[in-house]
């Protein structure tokens, strides 16, 4: 592996000029975009890369390239070994066990994988050991209206394809999970819960256990999204005690292509395949197959090896610092975001304010939209995302159909945020509201 | 001027205040169409409703929809260019409006033909942008070929 630069001082906060270090492992941050310096405030949509993470790959490419779990030559070997070494640290990062990681081309694809894994099993696929995993007309199938289009659609799928009804926890108007609610709507019937560890939207982050505890109650399987909240936080799958994670490399200072999925491994094992090809078979004639075990079981196909040493070598580097130290210093950016943002005149943030956040921060500039919002902050070289965040029924519940979004990483600054706060400040005036 | 200044050129922010032919209104014309398009990458709509006379000339254009100001200011351009325009010339304008904006910053806009539309040309420079100022056109288009009595 390439070096990771030493940052360690586990024992203390991030301070100003650490984070001035780490930002300068991040080559892109140092070039200016509109003949101003970058303020890259849109890491909930991709984080930035430092330079171990793709000279990791370059290096895997120059000296270990080959197929992976098959072939007797040196780099056949070699490549596999750097994959699985891959999937130990990716899995040690958030607490499973290496046979719990399954990779995917992305958190899209993990969620996908569990919903079309589940409809097979409904369809009669994968014997008696996949019995558990049936759905059918009366079950329920449960997500919030907090969700990630990604943790929603393959549930309405699923719903469509089983004949289960698809429930959601709503949102206050503030856009709070109503958890008074949830009681109510988890029943005997309750199949599966599925719902986010951090809003990508509000940056919100959810009480796991209460989901956790509901769901244990009528036995009904818990799919945790945990997109935003793996690159951010420290994450334990096993202290939080679900039963799926889905994440993606890219927000986490990885490559694109690859994401993962954890699940427990007696139900992976379980489970009836989704994609379907070479790598994942024991033995095969022309009529059937037999499946290997998770994780091999759901990579048919060439998996993304370099993307997957890749993407162990972003973990490393996070653990390197620490997520817990990561996880204060962005609590600390998404404060004076917060506040910054509540003090200016015709600016309004959304989300509930007594819940605890990462640093991403939804917010609207009153009588102008939010795409002439980011196109402004763009020409000052601020990078935010505008529209709505792929959460389109959240927006709904929030009355608007756009925010604009601040979203923080490790190698943001407090001056970054000062910009963006000076210059949202002068929005209104540009636009003459 | 700087490229943003190109982009929201006065015309355009007067254009997305005013929002010239909105609310909808029913057209008392001889065909009326209308047509609601959606831009799904940021949620910005509009239902553009059109009324032709026999000679399929427009007599009017109203609409409503929900956007940023490139969007809006579009609409309400168009609208005040479309009454008494033939179909015919409207497809010559609509081709020239779409020029520009594939032009990346390049074209140089027939104001003759285009008249206000023409400030838009600052958009073209902005690819992401370009949706924006095409959703009004694309709907009125639409709603023309829908038509009918």
């Amino acid at each position: 592996m390439t070096s990771v630069t030493g940052h360690a001082d586990t024992q203390h906060p991030l301070s100003s000029s650490e984070v001035a270090r780490i930002k300068a492992d991040f080559e892109i941050l140092e070039h200016p975009i509109n003949g101003t310096d970058l303020v890259y405030l849109d890491s909930g949509a991709t984080s930035q890369k430092p330079r171990c993470v793709y000279e990791a790959e370059q290096h895997y490419y120059e000296t270990a390239n080959a197929a992976v779990h098959r072939g007797a030559h040196s780099l056949a070997v070699e490549a596999t070994e750097l994959f699985e070494q891959a999937r130990e640290t990716v899995a040690s990062f958030i607490g499973a066990r290496s046979n719990e990681v399954v990779w995917t081309s992305n958190a899209t694809e993990a969620l996908n994988l569990i919903s079309y894994s589940l409809s097979n099993a409904s369809a009669g696929l994968g014997g008696s050991a996949a019995e558990r995993f049936r759905l059918t007309r009366g079950d329920e199938i449960l997500v919030t209206e907090l969700e990630h289009h990604a943790n929603l659609i393959p549930w309405q799928e699923l719903a469509f394809r089983t004949g289960a009804t698809l429930r959601y926890v709503p949102v206050t108007e503030d856009g709070a999970l109503r958890y008074d609610l949830l009681d109510e709507l988890v029943t005997e019937s309750t199949k599966l819960i599925a719902f986010t560890h951090v809003s990508n939207v509000l940056g919100t982050i959810t009480d796991v256990e209460r989901f956790v505890q509901a769901a244990r109650r009528v036995g009904a399987l818990t799919v945790l999204d945990g997109c935003q909240s793996v690159p951010h936080l420290p994450v334990d799958v096993k202290a939080l005690d679900i039963d799926f994670m889905a994440f993606s490399g890219h927000k986490m200072l990885g490559p694109t292509g690859i994401g993962a999925l954890y699940g427990r491994a007696e139900l992976l094992d379980a489970m009836p395949p989704f994609l379907t090809g070479g790598s994942m078979i024991t033995v095969v004639d022309m009529e059937h197959a037999e499946y290997l075990p998770s994780p091999q079981r759901f990579e048919a196909g060439t998996q993304r090896i370099a993307q997957a040493h890749s993407l162990a070598t972003a973990a490393s580097y996070l653990d390197e610092i620490g997520m817990e130290r990561i996880a204060a210093w962005e609590e600390h950016l998404g404060t004076l975001l917060l506040e910054g943002l509540s003090q200016l005149d015709g600016v309004r943030v959304f989300g509930p304010t007594d819940a605890p956040r990462i640093g991403t921060v939804p917010f609207e500039v009153m009588g102008v939209h939010p795409h002439d919002v980011g196109q402004y902050l763009d020409s000052r070289g601020i990078a935010v995302r505008v529209g709505h965040h792929c959460a389109q029924p959240l927006h709904r519940a929030l009355g608007v159909t756009a925010t604009t979004r601040a979203s923080t990483y490790l190698y943001n600054t407090e001056e970054d945020v000062a910009a963006l706060i000076a210059a949202v400040g002068s929005v209104r005036e540009y636009f003459g509201v | 001027m700087n490229e943003l200044d190109q982009l929201y050129q006065q015309v355009i922010l007067d254009h997305a205040k005013r929002r010239v032919g909105s609310p909808l209104v029913e057209p008392a014309a001889a065909a009326q169409g209308e047509s609601h398009q959606h831009n799904p990458i940021c949620g910005d709509q509009i239902r553009v409703r059109v009324g032709l006379d026999e000679q399929n000339v427009f007599t009017s254009v109203s609409w409503e929809g929900e956007g940023c100001s490139i969007s809006m200011a579009s609409a309400s351009v168009l609208s005040e260019m479309l009454p008494g325009m033939g179909r015919d010339q409207f497809l010559t304008t609509l081709d020239a409006f779409r020029e520009m904006m594939r032009s990346k910053g390049t074209a140089t806009p027939d104001e003759e033909v285009l008249e206000d539309a023409a400030a838009f040309v600052g958009v073209s420079k902005f690819p992401a942008r370009v949706k924006c100022a095409m959703l009004a056109w694309v709907a009125a288009e639409a709603a023309m070929f829908g038509a009918s009595s």
